[in-house]
């Protein structure tokens, strides 16, 4: 049986009184791309960190490719890459210097037709001799996604990775990602842009107050929780509302699971007197699902 | 990839903590230099007519191995100290946790990179002190080894301050008053024997004082306590500070939550 890309047994991590994991198990499949979903505070990062070695768990176990981060910490963190949320740099040195020096501390010199492969990819070759404290915010994501690759690490977590990025640069680097994905590695992802997870990932875990409180395939998650969308602009808003919608700016919102659901709520809305102006119907997405799971959870 | 190897790991850290303080070497090696030599001028000129020490030392002699290790020892200090501080406060720090370095390799190239920039410093003021006053060396290998390990405590000292601090003012907390204090009072510009009796007492508790009256040792032959007195209390010093921060290390505290 092929080992999981990670597995996180009865892990919790307590500051003070404050809980910041209670509890989470969780596996990972070699060659998923794995969404980790949640408000802030959920303790995504967290879980992250722990699985690092940044962060030390109260109790539980945590491995990486079958190699636990606290008693076998030099053969998980070989196998991990990690970009951080935080944009962080070190303003001593440039980028292709910077990629060298991750690269030596993962213990791999003579690296650099991996590093220009990997600036290649990220576009970064016109920057690579320049200096950190140079490059645009975006640039320096890009940093950050070259450091963690520098070793090919067969698991690579990313936090928020796209916070604050342009939409060209998001896009390069979610090509790069899932290249990287359809080449072998296991991704992780964190993200609050609820669309991109939805567009990559395969399986997703929700999380909320240390727990995780939905695990499932994206697929199976959309399927389940909700709904497609019926939204209408009507001329009496509040009796649509009275019929159980939901506003949305000028719109009133309804989810159904079925077509023919359609049919009834127009009808129900003509026998009200809400003239219907202007109607569009919505697919089932990601952020419906997740709202509901936090609302239940 | 082939196999990765602890060693490079080690050995890039290493790599990179001697190349920042180089990169800035005006700021890190030349202004020290700067420093000590004006302390030389200052002092050689006010009172080198007026105090002989040692019996036929002249004052401005004595005052250069004082001032040479005094430089290096700030230095080490000042090295590992505000390395490890700037990483924690702009967060590059995640570096140096990610990857698989043991905390015995931390330890070793921080301390080694910062008695690096000490040894530096302190050649550096010691050939500019040839404009003011030739000082030969009469024991190099006593020089080296009180130049080493007292650069080394230093270091060591500094990782701890660099580790505990969480901002700037705190650890120029132990700047201003622990080792600026310790190390004007461990007999850079004097000879113990000067001193009243009580302080005489007071001073052979400054762990300082032996780093400075061995360094001196090796220049003149001369010195206020034994040689072999003070390797062993320096020698002691590092110990007791690298179990200290090892331990600090290994537990991960103020680094992995």
């Amino acid at each position: 049986m092929t080992l999981p890309a990670i597995r996180v047994r009865a892990v919790t991590k307590c500051y003070g009184a404050l809980q910041a994991l209670a509890g989470i198990d969780l596996e990972v499949a070699q060659g998923e791309f794995f969404g980790l979903l949640g408000p802030n505070g959920a303790g995504k990062t967290t879980l992250i960190s722990a699985l690092a070695g940044l962060v030390r768990p109260t109790s539980g176990q945590l491995e990486v490719m079958g190699h636990d981060v606290a008693t076998d910490y030099r053969n998980a963190r070989l196998r991990l890459g990690v970009v951080p949320q935080e944009l962080v740099f070190d303003p001593f040195f440039t980028v292709r210097e910077l990629l060298r020096i991750q690269s030596g501390y993962f213990g791999y010199r003579h690296n650099d037709d991996w590093i220009d492969e990997i600036l290649h990819h990220l576009d970064l070759i016109p920057k690579a001799d320049a200096n950190m404290r140079t490059l645009s915010g975006g640039m320096k994501r890009r940093v950050l996604v070259a450091q963690a690759l520098v070793h090919r690490p067969p698991v690579i977590v990313l936090d928020e990775p796209t916070a604050g990025v342009d939409v060209e640069l998001r896009q390069g680097l979610w090509q790069f990602v899932k290249k990287l994905n359809a080449d072998g590695h296991t991704i992780v992802l964190t993200t609050h842009y609820l669309e991109e997870a939805q567009a990559l990932c395969g399986r997703i875990a929700m999380m909320k107050a240390g727990r995780i409180v939905a695990l499932d395939t994206t697929s199976h998650l959309l399927s389940s929780f909700a709904s497609r969308s019926l939204k209408v602009r009507v001329e009496l808003g509040d009796v649509a509302l009275e019929l159980g919608g939901t506003a949305a700016g000028e719109w009133v919102e309804f989810g159904f699971d079925e077509p023919g659901e359609v049919e009834i709520l127009l009808a129900r809305l003509r026998q009200a007197g809400a003239g219907v102006l202007e109607l569009a119907v919505g697919g089932a997405d990601l952020e419906r699902v997740f709202v509901e799971v936090m609302r239940r959870a | 990839m082939p196999e990765a190897s602890p060693f490079i790991g080690f050995r890039t850290l290493l790599y990179k903590e001697v190349l920042r303080f180089w990169k800035v070497a005006i700021q890190t090696v030349a202004a020290p230099v700067l420093n000590a030599l004006l302390f030389l001028l200052i002092f050689s000129h006010v009172l080198d007519r007026h105090v002989t020490v040692y019996g036929g030392v002249a004052y401005t002699a004595f005052l250069v191995p004082g001032l040479v290790m005094m430089s290096l020892l700030q230095n080490a200090f000042a090295n590992s100290s505000s390395s490890l501080i700037q990483s924690k406060i702009t967060g590059n720090i995640i570096f140096v946790l990610l990857p698989p370095l043991s905390y015995r390799a931390f330890f070793a190239a921080y301390v080694l990179a910062a008695v690096l920039r000490g040894l530096l410093v302190a050649v550096g003021v010691w050939l500019m002190s040839a404009c003011f006053v030739l000082t030969p060396i009469a024991h190099p290998l006593w020089a080296l080894a009180f130049a080493v390990l007292g650069g080394a405590l230093l270091a060591t000292f500094g990782v701890i301050a660099g580790i505990w601090a969480d901002k700037f003012d705190q650890l120029a907390t132990f700047q201003n008053f622990l080792v600026m204090p310790l190390t004007m009072l461990s007999g850079v510009f004097y000879s113990i024997h000067s001193l009243p009796p009580l302080w005489q007492q007071i001073s052979h508790f400054n762990p300082f004082f032996y780093m400075i009256d061995g360094f001196r040792y090796s220049f003149f032959g001369q010195s206020d306590a034994s040689p072999w007195l003070s390797l062993g209390v320096v020698s002691l010093c590092f110990a007791l500070l690298a179990a200290l921060t090892l331990r600090m290390l290994a537990t991960g505290y103020k680094l992995r939550g």
